[in-house]
């Protein structure tokens, strides 16, 4: 009977199809929701972004520090440099403002600028500069490669453009606020308003 | 550099005929131009820049340029503009100066236009005044003094002054 042999190879394609697909699904989950997920994956499935990473610089005393030395601490890091009027005194007094209106609470969060001049930003030189803001504030520095590392880790942006008398810097202006575990908790950008980056400073204290 | 050519001069000129005939407690004209409360921001000791702002409004009818200035307090004063776009704060030079266009008033202001005061003789402490001038293509110079105010002062503090 010809058709009945119909039906039997159409019922064998319809359990071949079926099988295909629970496989897919079982394999999709797998290498996204399940123990097969690469790390990159695991950050974009819960929506953060794998920003931040390690680091080795040299603090504004003439210190070698790495990320690892402010583990256990939540971070606020932001890139600048001293040559800067505008954007990074702004940012360092905004800081100082928030961790003021939040008080004690605010204790644990450790301030890091990072500088992205480091031809002219000495240890000393960011010593001095920082003699102006919140003594809690570390400024770091480093080689050349040192600090692009960082930039690269952080996702950040620095560009030297010449100017008629030398060079400024275009970067980045705005402020990660890392966990004490070292992950990325979210930023602040530069025209955030007062009551916004309180509440998110206050989120990566908690 | 030419515009700025007249730094040394300017100093000179900005030392020797500093008289500014104040509309109110901190303001100057030149022509139809009026300069409101110009100020400037505490710089940390060893920052070799500053950032100086002012508003500039044009009462006349015919257009102005801003072209320059000198001031007393660094070697040099530049024209900047600062603009955030995706999260990156980029800095020109507006080499060319900056247009007073008649019946407007142009803000300079942080993350904005500012005069950038470039190598400092001395960090900028607040409570300070620093002489300077402006030098505009039609109206000419006019001596003003810049008013120092806090490191990162978001804007002038409140002297009394009204600018519009």
């Amino acid at each position: 009977m010809p058709v009945l042999k119909w039906i039997r190879y159409g019922a064998w394609a319809g359990v071949v199809l079926v099988s295909f697909v629970g496989a897919a699904i079982l394999l999709g989950w797998w290498q996204v929701d399940g123990p097969g997920r690469s790390p990159a994956g695991r950050a974009a499935v819960q929506g953060v972004p794998a920003i931040g990473g390690p680091f080795t610089l040299v603090d504004q005393t003439g210190r070698t520090v790495t990320d690892a030395d402010y583990r256990g601490k939540p971070l606020a890091v932001f890139f600048g440099f001293t040559h800067c009027p505008e954007v990074c005194p702004t940012t360092l007094v905004q800081m100082a403002n928030l961790t003021g209106k939040i008080g004690a609470a605010a204790d644990p969060l450790q301030i890091l600028l990072i500088t992205v001049d480091p031809e002219r930003d000495t240890p000393e030189q960011l010593a001095l500069y920082l003699q102006s803001f919140d003594p809690r504030v570390v400024g770091l520095t480093g080689s050349r490669q040192q600090v692009d590392a960082a930039l690269a880790a952080y996702k950040a942006y620095a560009k030297k453009i010449p100017t008629e008398n030398g060079y400024t810097m275009d970067h980045s202006a705005s402020v990660y606020l890392m966990k004490a575990d070292g992950g990325f908790r979210t930023m602040i950008d530069y025209h955030e308003d007062e009551a916004s980056a309180l509440e998110k400073v206050r989120m990566v204290l908690r | 550099m030419k515009r700025f050519a007249i730094g040394t001069a300017g100093v000179a000129l900005s030392l020797a005929a500093y008289a500014p005939n104040p509309v109110r407690a901190h303001d100057y004209a030149v022509g139809p131009l009026k300069i409101g409360h110009p100020w400037a921001r505490a710089s940390p000791p060893s920052a070799k820049v500053g950032g100086g702002y002012l508003a500039i409004e044009n009462t006349g009818p015919e257009p102005d340029r801003l072209v320059g200035g000198s001031t007393e307090g660094a070697a040099r004063v530049e024209i900047h503009e600062s603009s955030l776009a995706d999260g990156i704060m980029r800095m020109r030079e507006r080499t060319d100066g900056v247009a007073v266009p008649p019946g407007q008033t142009l803000e300079f202001k942080p993350g904005g236009l500012h005069l950038m005061l470039v190598d400092l003789k001395a960090p900028l402490k607040q409570g300070d005044k620093v002489k300077a001038t402006l030098v505009f293509e039609r109206a000419g110079t006019v001596a003003i003094e810049l008013q120092v105010q806090g490191v990162g002062a978001p804007q002038p503090a409140a002297t009394g002054h009204t600018r519009h």
